[in-house]
């Protein structure tokens, strides 16, 4: 829980992870790429405030101590998610897999949530897996990593025939948030990697289904938008862009939650801090203080009410993972918020008043 | 390796001038300004060496590949260049991209079997998109200054003044087979057509979401590169 000026916040930080990218967890000969993904991660942690950022040996694996400074005593966060990224083709025991997540399970039951994966080039094997997964861990969610390598394949799209059976399984167990990551090399590589038109035809599909796009599919944040202002069951996974734009380039920051508020809206947007790319601490308190800036430039975007601010920072991710919000900590009467665009009223179009 | 000869140094000259053509397919910048261009050589006998670099080691290979290709066309056909030599550096393919460039394989030939067709489709995909934000650049001043969407509905390229933006998207629209003459209307839909009165609100918006989409993945790669490679002074 965070508290500022007399008003109190409830922390669900929906997009963390307690990953190993520790030397001894390099694959033999897949070294290079097992440093090039961390080191990926260690380029966007230097966005941060310089004061937060850490040096590279600890960035590699951090202990359960710094775990829980970090993300509860420190940073202010009441229940946390994992997403898995397993990388077993580049991490010996993986990257950050459930496993390695629910380790801390035991410690914080009412704190942590663990999400799972599937992958849906595993087949029977993988469907076992996903089963004895929600079994053990309860799962209500899942992280998909599309582009994730696997022997020679390059990536898969969620709507492969393979995939099928895996969101219908989910729909049926009602693990029924699904984060999907958008990233680079998906086969075949002459395609858009990023290309969200399989979100789209899913999310029509499986209308049983939440589909969380993390890093509101940055970079294509364009496509993104057009797609979620369609589709009910399309949110916005705010990871990576609180944590890599706020501190680093406040006016593109701005910008972007001003088209995501009009496209997207505040119903549908969650935090994530994506431990330990950054500490939560500066991020939570950060967007608690920050307003959409009174220049001219910003002035036909939506200011951020202390209610919209709420709905990101953990209310709207407590809805989907009917995590229990104390009374006090609840908005008053569950307040619709502003709706994002469908048909949008031309006075609140960008400059175009008359 | 650079030349020291005057001629020499005027031809490192137009390398330069031609690797500032060659635009990051995606960011809709060119290479040099967003400090991709690491190295640039000439030596004695004719050879221009290029380094790029990139602000991840996992960004995208076919983009990747569309800048290396098309800075070793571009290279190539510098008068006094005999040879080009473009080597991407610290990619995951840097390895294939160099070597498949350097021998004209193209994209296909260059990842056999995880490629399935040469790049001309996605390029047109993000020109595209480079299109629609570039009408944001040219229409945001005049909403700002007043214009209605009646206005904008009816302006065409030949009623605006001229500015760096406006030639910019009418360079984009020709790549496109777009209409870019001074009688072609300011606004258009992807298909060439004008935007109707009712329809101009939301089109700016989404020219503008377009824009802001491209510029802020412009700024994440800025801001990469230069963590990537912090120490060193201001590239090539």
């Amino acid at each position: 829980m965070y508290e500022k000026d007399g008003e109190k916040y409830f922390i669900v930080d929906s997009h963390s992870h307690f990953w190993d990218a520790s030397r001894e967890n390099w694959k033999p000969g897949r070294e290079e790429f097992a440093k090039g993904w961390i080191d990926c991660f260690y380029g966007y942690h230097q966005l941060g405030p310089p004061e937060t950022h850490w040096d590279y040996e600890k960035y590699l694996k951090v202990s359960e101590a710094d775990f829980e400074r970090d993300m509860f005593t420190e940073g202010h966060v009441d229940v946390a998610i994992f997403q898995s990224t397993y990388l077993k083709d580049w991490y010996t025991n993986g990257f950050n897999t459930a496993e390695q997540n629910a380790a801390l399970l035991e410690k914080y039951p009412d704190r942590l949530i663990v999400n799972g994966r599937w992958d849906p080039r595993e087949g029977d094997a993988g469907m076992k897996q996903l089963v004895e997964d929600h079994a053990r861990y309860g799962l209500k969610g899942v992280k998909l990593y599309t582009a994730e390598w696997n022997e020679g394949s390059r990536g898969w799209k969620l709507t492969d025939p393979e995939s099928y059976p895996f969101l219908e399984k989910c729909q049926e167990l009602g693990i029924k948030n699904i984060h999907v990551h958008k990233g680079p090399t998906i086969w075949p590589l002459n395609k858009d990697a990023f290309d969200m038109a399989d979100v789209d035809q899913v999310a029509t599909d499986f209308t049983g289904l939440n589909f969380i796009v993390e890093h509101v599919g940055l970079p294509r944040v364009d496509d993104f938008c057009f797609m979620a202002t369609q589709e009910p069951n399309v949110y916005a996974g705010l990871s990576v862009v609180i944590g890599g734009l706020m501190h680093a380039r406040p006016k593109f920051f701005a910008r972007a939650m001003g088209e995501l508020m009009f496209w997207v809206g505040e119903d549908k947007m969650t935090f994530g801090g994506d431990y330990n790319i950054w500490v939560p601490k500066w991020q939570v308190e950060g967007f608690v203080d920050w307003q959409m800036p009174d220049d001219e430039a910003f002035t036909d975007y939506a200011k951020l009410t202390t209610a919209t601010k709420k709905k990101i920072l953990g209310l709207n991710a407590a809805k989907l993972y009917d995590i229990p919000v104390p009374e006090e900590l609840r908005l008053p009467a569950d307040a619709p918020g502003e709706p994002a665009a469908q048909e949008p009223p031309a006075q609140q179009l960008a400059g175009t008043t008359q | 390796m650079t030349g020291s000869s005057s001629s020499g140094s005027g031809t490192v000259a137009a390398v330069r001038a031609a690797l500032a053509t060659v635009l990051d397919p995606e960011l809709d910048e060119p290479i040099t300004d967003l400090g991709f261009v690491h190295e640039v050589g000439l030596s004695p006998d004719g050879v221009a060496h290029v380094g790029l670099r990139l602000p991840t080691f996992f960004c995208a290979p076919n983009f990747a590949f569309l800048m290396v290709a098309d800075a070793h066309e571009a290279v190539s056909a510098v008068p006094g260049v005999r040879a080009a030599v473009v080597s991407l550096e610290g990619h995951h393919a840097s390895g294939e991209i160099n070597g498949g460039v350097a021998t004209g394989s193209g994209f296909v030939g260059t990842f056999a079997g995880e490629a399935t067709a040469e790049l001309g489709e996605l390029r047109r995909q993000f020109l595209t998109k480079a299109a629609l934000a570039g009408q944001d650049r040219v229409a945001r001043p005049l909403v700002d200054a007043g214009s209605t969407p009646a206005d904008l509905a009816a302006m065409t390229l030949g009623d605006v003044l001229p500015s760096p933006d406006l030639d910019r998207l009418r360079r984009r629209r020709l790549w496109l087979d777009l209409p870019a003459d001074d009688g072609a209307p300011l606004l258009i839909r992807a298909d060439g057509t004008g935007v109707p009165v009712e329809q101009v609100p939301l089109h700016l918006r989404r020219a503008r979401l377009t824009r802001t989409g491209i510029e802020l993945n412009g700024e994440y790669c800025k801001g990469l590169l230069a963590a990537r490679y912090p120490r060193e002074r201001s590239p090539a």
